[in-house]
C-alpha cells in the first residue's frame, strides 16, 4: 500500500496528492505529532484533509496515517461530569499532564480507562439481544444510572456474559453471536460517527413542555421536550444568560452544554457554577448531570466545526437510554463561520456573505437530530436543542439567523434595546414566537391550570395593545391618551416589569414555577380588570395608581417564594382594599 | 545543516514565493538576505509540495527575484524574554528600538502561544479601581478582563486609556506593569502615551512595542501577539499584573485585510478575511488569570469604529470576544463631556461577580442597574421632547429628563486628574436618584431604599 504523504498545508487545510485510499468523512492522524484530521474532500489527483489541531510546524513530506473509521466519539460511563473540546479530548487530563496551555498531539483516552466501574450485568447467556438493547448498568454519578446498551448496528445472541462486579471502560463484558456467526466483545463503550443521527424507531410528537422556571420562555414562548429553538441576539443582548439559566434550571435528566467559538472565561464560569449549583430535582450538584464541550473562541477552528455533532451525538447517546436530554450550543454562528472559514480554504464558490452553499443543509441535518422519540429498545427520551445565533451587526437579515429560522419552531429574539434598559431576559416579546403552543396546550390545560391559556391570550394581546399606543405615545406624548387606554399602558407596564424581566442573580426570582407564574398572571389581570370597571365608571385612572397598586404588583416576583403561594391572597385582598377606597 | 535558497519566484505585495524547496515548515520563520547586506524576516503563510509562500513583514520593497539568500530557521516567530524587558521600547517584531541593546533572554517563547485550558483558568472576580465613575460604577473593569474601548477618530480614547492605567496602577503598587503595543498609529499618539507614563513615573515598570503607521503594516499582523507574549512571560512567569493596552485593532484589522486580499483568499464581510474572528479571538482570549499562577493579563484594546459604526466587522467581532466594551459616544463627546461614555452601549459582563459586598459595596449592582434604567428613559424623555418641544413634556417627563442632564455632567463627566473613590462614586448615584421620586425606582427593593435612598 502506498504510504500518504503531506503535499501542501495552508492553515487548518491540508491536502495529499496522488490518488489515495482515503475515503470520505475518514479520520486520519496527519504528521509525525499524529494529528487528527477528517478527509473532506477527494478529487482525482488530491485528498483534502481538514486538521482539528494548530498546523504550524507540519512540513511537507510527513506522514498522513488513515484509520479506516469516520470520525467518531466514544460513548460509555465517564462522560457525565467531564469537560471535553470538540472532539471529545478531555480537557482536564490534559491539564493534569500538559499544564495551563494546550499543546498540540497530546492526546488522553477520552474517557478515563483506568476507572473501575460497578456494574450489573443484566444479560444472560442465551439471551437474544438486538441493536440498543441494554445489557449492563452502573451508576455514573451519584443522580444518573448510565445503561449500556449493544451498538445501534449489532444484534444477536449472548454466549456469555461475566457476572456484576468492577469493570473499566475497556474490559469486554459481554460475548454476543451474530446472525452470521460473528463474535463480538462488547465492552462498556462503544464508538459511533459523530455526523450520522443514532437511529430510532420512530418520531413522536412533542407535547410535554422542557419547563425552563424562565416566565419569558415558560408562559410566552414554550419550547416542547424533543423541541428546537434559536435564541439570536447581537452582543451584550444576554444569549449567554439565557443559556446558562436553561443549562441551570430546565427539567432535562442530562444537559450537554457546547461553548462553541466562546470565551474561555464564560467556560470557566460554568464549570464553577454548576459545581456549586445544588439541583432542585435531586439535591446533588449539577456536575452530576451535565457535561461540557468546550471549544472556545482561540482553539482550533476545525474542532470547533466537529462541536456540535460531538455535542449532539452524546446527547442522542444518553436519549436512547430513555432520558430527556438538552443540549445549549453557544454559538451556532461561530459553527457556521468555522464552516466558512474552511470552504474559504478549499477556494469554494462562496454564496451569502461569505457563507458556502451547502449551509443551509448543514444547519437542518443538525436541528433535525433534535426530537421526542421511541427508542430502539422500547424506552422514549428526547433530545432537545437551543442554539444561540451571534448575528454580525445584531443583524436578523444575515444568512445564519435566516436560515437557522427556518429549521426551528421556537424563536426568542433578543433586544439590543431591552438589554440597553437592562431588562432581561431581552426576550422581544414582539418579534419572538413558538410554534410549539398549540401542541403543549393540553399539557399546560392538564398540568398547571384550565385558565392558563387564556391568561397568556390576555397578556399577549396586552402587549401587543401597548405596541401600538406606545407608537402615539411616541409622537404626542401619554397625556392626551384617554383613561382606558391608558391603563393598558400601566398594565403593560406591569407586565414587563413585574413579569417578564427576571432577575439571574436573585434566588427567589431566578427560578420560577409554573403554578407561581399562573398566580403572577392572574393576580395582574385581576387588577387589570377591577380597574377598567373602574375607568368605565369614569373614576379617573389616576386616583387608581395614587394607590400604588400597580407598583406593589412589581414587587410580587421578590417578595413571594415559589412555595409560599397563599401569599398571593393577600395581594388580591390588598388590591381589593385599595381599588374599593377609590371607589369610594 | 541549513540550506540557503537564493532568488525568489515571484513576488506579491507582501509575499513572496519560492521553488524547489524541500523541508520549510508551516508558519516557521524565514531569513531573507539581500545583496546589500540588511536582512528581512518572514514566515511561511502557504506550502504547495515544493512551492512555499512567505509573507515578509518589512514589505518587499528593494526584493528582487535573484537579489536574496533565504534560510529557514526551523522554528516559528519567537520573542525574546527576560525581566530586563520592563522600561524597554521594541519595535512591532520585538527587535529593541531604544538603541539599549539585545535583550539577553532569559527564555524564547513563540509568539503565537497555545489556548489557556478552560478549566486552568480562574474566573476573573477582582475589581480594579479605575477612579472614573462611569467605568467603575456601571461597566466595572475586573483584573484578568478584556474590556475593549470603542471610540471614534477624535474622541479621547487615548486620554481615557492613560488615565485608567494611571490610577489603576496606583492601587497596585509593586506588581504593577504595563505592556503596550501600538499598531499604525501616528507617531505623536505614541509619543503622547510614552510621555504620559513617564510623568506618571511609571516608565520602568512598562514594555513599549511599537509599529506607527508609516512601519510596514505587515509587521503590525505580528504587533500584538510580541507584546501578548511578554505580558504572558511577566504575568505567568514573574507574577505580576499586567494591563495590556492595545491601540489600534482597526489598524490591525486592516493590515490583515491587505495580506488576505494579497494572498488572493475569498473575503467575508467588507473585505475582510473569513477568519477575522478566530484571528482576534487568538489575541484577546489571551487575557486571564490561571489557576496555581500569582499574575494576571488584563486587556484593554482600542479600536476607533470607521464612521462610527457599532456594527461594523471589527467592533462587532471584537464585542462577541471581549467581555463588554466601553464605548464613547460622539454627541456627549461634542457636549464637552470627558470621559464621554456613552453608557447604554457600554457593557462590562464580568461586572456581576465582581461587585458588591466584599467587593465594592452591597448597593452596587442594584444602583447601577437604576442608573441604567433611568438613564435609558431620559432617551426617551429627549426623543420626545424633539418632537413635541421641552415645554409640552409631563411632569414626569421633565424631571427624568433634568435627571438625565446633572447625571452627565456631575455623574460621567470628571477631569483627566480625577480619581474617585468607589464610595465617592455610589454615593453620587444615589445622590442623584434622590432627585426622582420612589416610583420611578422601579429596579429597587424597599430595603436598599430605605437603607441608601432615604437616608443622607
Amino acid at each position: 500500500m502506498q504510504e500518504n504523504k503531506i503535499f501542501g498545508i495552508n492553515g487548518p487545510v491540508v491536502t495529499v496528492l496522488g490518488r489515495t485510499d482515503l475515503s470520505m468523512s475518514e479520520m486520519v492522524y496527519v504528521g509525525e505529532k499524529g494529528l487528527i484530521g477528517e478527509v473532506i474532500r477527494l478529487d482525482k489527483d488530491k485528498a483534502v484533509i481538514q486538521v482539528y489541531e494548530e498546523t504550524s510546524g507540519l512540513r511537507p513530506g510527513e506522514p498522513v496515517k488513515s484509520t479506516g473509521q469516520p470520525m467518531s466519539v466514544t460513548l460509555g460511563p465517564g462522560i457525565l461530569d467531564n469537560i471535553f473540546d470538540g472532539i471529545e479530548n478531555p480537557l482536564e487530563a490534559i491539564a493534569g499532564t500538559a499544564g495551563a496551555f494546550i499543546p498540540k498531539g497530546v492526546r488522553p483516552a477520552p474517557l478515563d480507562e483506568e476507572k473501575l466501574w460497578d456494574v450489573t450485568v443484566t444479560a444472560k447467556a442465551g439471551d437474544t439481544l438486538s441493536a440498543g438493547d441494554v445489557y449492563a448498568t452502573c451508576p455514573e454519578t451519584q443522580v444518573i444510572t448510565h445503561k449500556i446498551m449493544v451498538p445501534p448496528d449489532v444484534s444477536g445472541k449472548v454466549i456469555e456474559a461475566k457476572p456484576d462486579g468492577k469493570y473499566k471502560v475497556n474490559d469486554t463484558v459481554l460475548v454476543i453471536e451474530t446472525d452470521s456467526g460473528e463474535k463480538k466483545k462488547l465492552t462498556l463503550c462503544h464508538k459511533w460517527p459523530i455526523r450520522t443521527p443514532r437511529p430510532i424507531l420512530e418520531r413522536k410528537l412533542p407535547t410535554k413542555p422542557l419547563i425552563t422556571g424562565q416566565r419569558s420562555i415558560d408562559t410566552l414562548f414554550p419550547i416542547a421536550k424533543g423541541g428546537a429553538a434559536a435564541v439570536p441576539g447581537g452582543f451584550g443582548a444576554g444569549k449567554t444568560v439565557v443559556q446558562h439559566q436553561l443549562a441551570k434550571w430546565c427539567d432535562a435528566d442530562i444537559i450537554i452544554y457546547i461553548g462553541c467559538g466562546e470565551r474561555g472565561n464564560e467556560m470557566t464560569q460554568v464549570l464553577n457554577e454548576f459545581k456549586e449549583i445544588i439541583d432542585p430535582q435531586t439535591g446533588k450538584p449539577l456536575t452530576n448531570r451535565t457535561t461540557l464541550i468546550a471549544n472556545t473562541s482561540n482553539m482550533p477552528v476545525a474542532a470547533r466545526e466537529a462541536s456540535i455533532y460531538t455535542g449532539v451525538t452524546i446527547a442522542e447517546y444518553y436519549r436512547d437510554m430513555g432520558y430527556h436530554t438538552a443540549m445549549m450550543a453557544d454559538s451556532t454562528s461561530r459553527w457556521a463561520e468555522a464552516l466558512r472559514e474552511i470552504s474559504g480554504r478549499l477556494e469554494e464558490m462562496p454564496a451569502d456573505e461569505g457563507f458556502p452553499a451547502y449551509l443551509p443543509s448543514r444547519l437542518s441535518e443538525f436541528y433535525e437530530r433534535a426530537g421526542y422519540a421511541e427508542n430502539l429498545n422500547g424506552t422514549e427520551g428526547s433530545v432537545s436543542i437551543v442554539g444561540a445565533v451571534s448575528p454580525q451587526g445584531a443583524d436578523f437579515s444575515e444568512p445564519v439567523t435566516q436560515n437557522t429560522k427556518r429549521f426551528i419552531r421556537c424563536f426568542w429574539a433578543l433586544d439590543k434595546s431591552l438589554a440597553y434598559a437592562r431588562h432581561y431576559p431581552a426576550i422581544n416579546w414582539n418579534d419572538s414566537y413558538s410554534e410549539y403552543i398549540s401542541d403543549l396546550s393540553t399539557w399546560y390545560t392538564e398540568n398547571v391550570g384550565e385558565d392558563f391559556a387564556a391568561c397568556r391570550n390576555e397578556v399577549c394581546t396586552i402587549l401587543a395593545e401597548e405596541k401600538n399606543l406606545m407608537e402615539i405615545v411616541k409622537l404626542i406624548g401619554s397625556d392626551v391618551l384617554p383613561d382606558d387606554q391608558k391603563l393598558i399602558i400601566e398594565t403593560a407596564r406591569v407586565i414587563r416589569v413585574g413579569f417578564l424581566q427576571q432577575n439571574a442573580l436573585i434566588d427567589i426570582d431566578t427560578y420560577v414555577t409554573l403554578s407561581k407564574q399562573l398566580k403572577m398572571m392572574q393576580t395582574i389581570l385581576l387588577l387589570h380588570h377591577l380597574a377598567k370597571e373602574l375607568v368605565t365608571k369614569q373614576i379617573p385612572l389616576s386616583k387608581i395608581t395614587a394607590t400604588g397598586v400597580f407598583d406593589k404588583l412589581i414587587q410580587m416576583k421578590n417578595n413571594i417564594p415559589n412555595d409560599r403561594l397563599e401569599m398571593f391572597d393577600d395581594y388580591t385582598q390588598q388590591i381589593k382594599a385599595a381599588l374599593a377606597t377609590v371607589e369610594a | 545543516m541549513i540550506i540557503e535558497y537564493s532568488g525568489l519566484k515571484e513576488i506579491n505585495g507582501s509575499l513572496v514565493v519560492l521553488d524547489n524547496i524541500k523541508d520549510a515548515a508551516y508558519d516557521e520563520m524565514v531569513e531573507i538576505r539581500l545583496d546589500n547586506g540588511s536582512s528581512r524576516t518572514g514566515r511561511v503563510v502557504q506550502i504547495d509540495g515544493e512551492r512555499v509562500v512567505v509573507q515578509v513583514f518589512e514589505g518587499t520593497k528593494g526584493i528582487s527575484l535573484v537579489n536574496t539568500q533565504t534560510r529557514f530557521t526551523g522554528h516559528p516567530i519567537e520573542l525574546s524574554l527576560a525581566p530586563e524587558i520592563l522600561g524597554r521600547v521594541f519595535d512591532g517584531l520585538g527587535r529593541p528600538a531604544d538603541g539599549l541593546g539585545e535583550v539577553y533572554p532569559k527564555e524564547k517563547r513563540d509568539v503565537n502561544s497555545s489556548p489557556i485550558n478552560p478549566v486552568s483558568r480562574v474566573y476573573p472576580k477582582n475589581y480594579i479601581n479605575t477612579g472614573i465613575s462611569a467605568i467603575d460604577a456601571l461597566t466595572t473593569l475586573i483584573r484578568g478582563q478584556k474590556l475593549p474601548i470603542f471610540s471614534g477618530s477624535g474622541m479621547k480614547h487615548n486620554e481615557l486609556a492613560v488615565q485608567i492605567v494611571k490610577q489603576a496602577s496606583v492601587a497596585d503598587g509593586e506588581d504593577f506593569a504595563v505592556v503596550f503595543a501600538a499598531m499604525g498609529v501616528k507617531n505623536d499618539v505614541a509619543d503622547y502615551f510614552k510621555r504620559s507614563f513617564e510623568k506618571a513615573n511609571v516608565m520602568d515598570k512598562v514594555v513599549m512595542f511599537l509599529n506607527h503607521s508609516n512601519d510596514p503594516i505587515v509587521e503590525r499582523i505580528m504587533t500584538p501577539r510580541c507584546a501578548l507574549t511578554a505580558a504572558e512571560y511577566l504575568a505567568f512567569e514573574l507574577g505580576m499584573n499586567i494591563l495590556v493596552i492595545l491601540t489600534d485593532m482597526t489598524s490591525y484589522a486592516e493590515a490583515l485585510r491587505e495580506f488576505s486580499s494579497s494572498k488572493g483568499e475569498i473575503p467575508a464581510r467588507k473585505g475582510f478575511p473569513g477568519y477575522l474572528y478566530s484571528d482576534f479571538a487568538s489575541l484577546y482570549e489571551r487575557a486571564g488569570i490561571i489557576k496555581g499562577k500569582k499574575g494576571s493579563v488584563t486587556q484593554i484594546p482600542i479600536l476607533t469604529m470607521p464612521n462610527d459604526d457599532i456594527n461594523h466587522p471589527i467592533p462587532d467581532l471584537t464585542g462577541y470576544i471581549t467581555e463588554g466594551q466601553i464605548v464613547l459616544d460622539r454627541s456627549l463627546d461634542a457636549k464637552g463631556i470627558y470621559p464621554p461614555v456613552g453608557i447604554l452601549s457600554s457593557l462590562s459582563r464580568l461586572m456581576k461577580d465582581g461587585v458588591g459586598a466584599g467587593y465594592t459595596r452591597e448597593d452596587h449592582s442594584k444602583l447601577s442597574d437604576q442608573l441604567f434604567s433611568c438613564y435609558a428613559k431620559v432617551q426617551d424623555a429627549k426623543s420626545l421632547a424633539s418632537v413635541i418641544g421641552e415645554d409640552e413634556l409631563s411632569p414626569a417627563d421633565k424631571r427624568i429628563l433634568e435627571f438625565g442632564k446633572r447625571f452627565e455632567k456631575e455623574f460621567i463627566s470628571q477631569t483627566q486628574s480625577e480619581n474617585r473613590t468607589i464610595i465617592q462614586t455610589l454615593d453620587l448615584g444615589w445622590e442623584l436618584l434622590r432627585m426622582l421620586p420612589r416610583e420611578d425606582l422601579d429596579r429597587l427593593d424597599d430595603k436598599t431604599v430605605e437603607k441608601y435612598y432615604y437616608q443622607k
